[in-house]
């Protein structure tokens, strides 16, 4: 019997691999598809609990998060490949200039 | 209605002057000279109703001005014989005197500007005149002393000028300051700024006694700065820097004028208070008058000596003020803006005429300028007061008034000062018009315009004395005070100041006429007193020495420490020097590396969960 723990387990632990995917890699690429994790995983845990409590809104939610998510990804990746052209890498160590 | 025209027409002159008129000379001075003779032919009205009835109540209109719970101001007029008498003065030697600027001011390159400050000037002066409370009386005090500013900074390119004026308007500022914390001992006490009120409130001993010493000495303050009294009488002299018509107005018929006005105005306080103001008021006056008396035998230029003897007329003046003569001291007033315009004026003919101040480069000039040297010669009879012209019977008055009050030490006080007037006025008249010419150039009459003038104040200033006439109905004093004042001794008075003031006049004709002793030889034989009468009893130095250089600089550096190093240097530059420094070390967070944020953000949430979680 799988129950609401088994997804908040399952939740966690995708957050967790997002998180640790938007700290410690190096390709600005693979930091915006860690982001879509951890959007995911808060997404599955809405979908649980709307499930186990009966409760429409959570659901809702999911759509609103998924539609949101995905104009965010449309304009990060518009700005990436501006990036990209101007400064001919990738790597997030390079991209400092909002210091300046 | 037409009361409030007197104070509209100079204010609408001045300001049409200064805004519309100002490239148009000659329209200026035609504005200020209708504008000031207007003043003149409203007040006749006035003039002859209080004539007729001399004990007629007093004319009052006013309209309020701010009326809170506790405060009430109005703004209004009040005539009665004081200052309708003041209203003729002003108006009357006023007019005169913007006739004559007309000609002495001629093609000066300030020539409007000039008559737009005499129209301030006046309107200032008939506001003090007509108030009928003690704040508008302020006002216009104050307004008096900024057209004052600027007329004696007239020729403020010169810095000896707009140091006069600088003076004579921060010495009077030392005066007011008390004159104000007068009024609000008054308000304090009566709750109220109009005369006739306070006047009633006192009469009816509403008022403590200690509470009207102090009002009293406190509003005295404030005639001290503006009648030039002992101590700050130092910008009177100086004060002549400016344009020779200017000095007959201020310190003649009007300025210096305003200070006795104030201690006629409110001579019920003097007389309700314990006697102690009243003599602090008499001394004052009568140490003033001998002081300025002394001072003026030593000095050598023209308009300084007519200076001084305007302190002398002053001090006399206050002096009758504080014995209880006040128809004494207003017959003076009046009589004095006469004698005194026309000393100046006269002065100011001879100066337009050899264009220097020094009377030791004059001389024989009546030869040259018989008009200018007989109104001289009235004006200085007149201010030494030998009878029949004015001046003797003003001065006899205040004598009078003196004796009667019982003050024998002030009594001898004023017959030296007469003795000493009659000195040095007969020999600025001997250096001055007779002897050897030791003149350059070749000095002419002035025009008719300042002639004219000149003829109407020397007939006022020898027949004006008259009006105090004993048996005359109303004479000066009833129509002043509404009963004749009690003059006991009054031939004796009269004979030994017309005795004293001749032999004045015959030690001066010897001295300066005669060469029977050379001045030269006096002066050295006295050298050490000379030195110090000509450097007028080293007053002006210790002001300059003590009280500006090391009191006053001292409080300037103190004040300038303060700003410089506690709040510049501590408040404004530290709390500059914190921020900077915690902007410094937040500077090392913002590495520019987007994973360090992100971390951050991470590590930030953790601690909140960890709180939520076990808070």
């Amino acid at each position: 019997m799988i129950t609401l723990y088994h997804y908040l387990v399952l939740s966690c632990i995708l957050f967790a691999i997002g998180v640790a995917g938007v700290l410690l890699r190096r390709n600005i690429l693979i930091v915006l598809m860690s982001l879509e994790l951890v959007f995911n995983s808060v997404n599955i845990s809405l979908a649980a609990f709307s499930h186990f409590l009966q409760s429409m809104a959570g659901k809702v939610f999911v759509v609103f998060t998924i539609t949101v998510a995905a104009a965010e990804v449309a304009v990060g990746l518009a700005i990436l490949v501006v990036i990209f052209r101007q400064k001919k890498t990738v790597y997030v160590e390079d991209l400092s200039e909002m210091r300046h | 209605m037409s009361i409030w025209l007197l104070l509209l027409i100079p204010l609408i002159a001045t300001t049409t002057i200064t805004l519309i008129t100002r490239r148009h000379k000659d329209l200026s001075s035609y504005i200020s000279i209708g504008a000031v003779v207007l003043c003149f032919i409203i007040s006749i009205k006035p003039i002859l109703y209080f004539l007729r009835n001399p004990h007629a109540e007093p004319l009052e209109q006013s309209f309020t001005w701010l009326n809170i719970p506790g405060l009430y101001v109005e703004i209004g007029t009040l005539l009665d014989p004081l200052s309708v008498l003041m209203l003729f003065i002003v108006t009357f030697v006023g007019s005169l005197i913007h006739i004559y600027s007309r000609g002495y001011m001629h093609g000066d390159p300030g020539y409007s500007r000039f008559f737009a400050c005499l129209s301030l000037f006046i309107f200032a002066m008939l506001g003090i005149v007509l108030a009928n409370n003690f704040i508008q009386m302020f006002i216009f005090w104050e307004l008096v002393g900024l057209a004052s500013y600027l007329l004696i900074g007239y020729y403020f390119e010169k810095p000896s000028a707009a140091d006069a004026a600088k003076k004579a308007f921060l010495v009077n500022r030392v005066g007011d300051f008390g004159f104000i914390l007068g009024i609000f001992v008054i308000f304090y006490a009566t709750g109220t700024f109009n005369f006739l009120a306070i006047e009633k409130q006192i009469e009816a001993g509403n008022v403590g006694d200690w509470t009207l010493l102090l009002a009293a000495l406190l509003i005295f303050c404030g005639v001290v700065g503006k009648s030039a009294q002992f101590p700050l009488h130092v910008w009177l002299p100086d004060a002549m820097e400016g344009p020779t018509p200017v000095s007959a107005l201020i310190h003649a018929a009007t300025m210096v004028a305003a200070g006795v006005y104030l201690l006629a105005r409110t001579a019920f306080l003097y007389h309700a208070a314990p006697p102690e103001a009243a003599m602090v008021v008499a001394y004052i006056g009568g140490f003033t008058a001998l002081l300025a008396a002394t001072i003026a035998l030593a000095q050598s230029d023209i308009k300084r000596v007519i200076a001084y003897s305007t302190l002398a007329s002053l001090g006399y003046m206050v002096m009758a003020m504080g014995v209880g003569g006040v128809s004494a001291g207003m017959l003076y007033l009046t009589t004095h803006a006469f004698f005194k315009a026309l000393l100046f004026l006269a002065a100011g003919s001879v100066i337009h005429a050899l264009h220097t101040n020094d009377i030791w480069k004059m001389g024989g000039l009546y030869r040259k300028m018989k008009i200018t040297g007989s109104t001289f010669g009235i004006g200085a009879l007149a201010m030494i007061g030998v009878f029949p012209f004015s001046g003797f019977f003003a001065k006899d008055e205040i004598l009078v008034a003196t004796l009667a009050s019982g003050n024998y030490v002030l009594f001898i006080g004023g017959i030296i000062t007469a003795f000493l007037i009659a000195i040095f006025m007969s020999k600025l008249v001997f250096v001055t018009f007779f002897g050897e010419e030791r003149y350059e150039g070749h000095p002419h009459e002035s025009p008719p315009v300042m002639t004219v003038p000149l003829i109407i104040l020397a007939f006022f200033a020898a027949v004006s004395g008259f009006v105090a006439l004993p048996g005359l109905e109303p004479n000066f004093s009833t129509y002043i005070d509404g009963h004749v004042e009690g003059g006991e001794g009054g031939h004796f008075v009269a004979i030994l100041s017309t005795l004293v003031v001749l032999a004045g006049i015959l030690v001066a004709w010897l001295i300066y006429q005669r060469g029977f002793v050379r001045a030269e030889v006096i002066a050295n034989h006295c050298h050490p007193l000379y030195r110090v009468l000509e450097n007028r009893f080293y007053i002006d130095d210790f002001y300059d020495r003590v009280i500006v250089e090391r009191i006053y600089n001292g409080i300037g550096r103190a004040f300038n420490f303060t700003e410089i190093h506690i709040i510049i240097g501590f408040f404004v530059n530290g709390s500059a020097f914190i921020t900077r420094e915690i902007g410094k070390a937040l500077r090392l967070l913002t590495t520019g590396r987007l994973q360090e944020y992100a971390l951050l953000m991470v590590g930030g949430v953790v601690i909140l969960l960890f709180f939520f979680i076990f808070g």
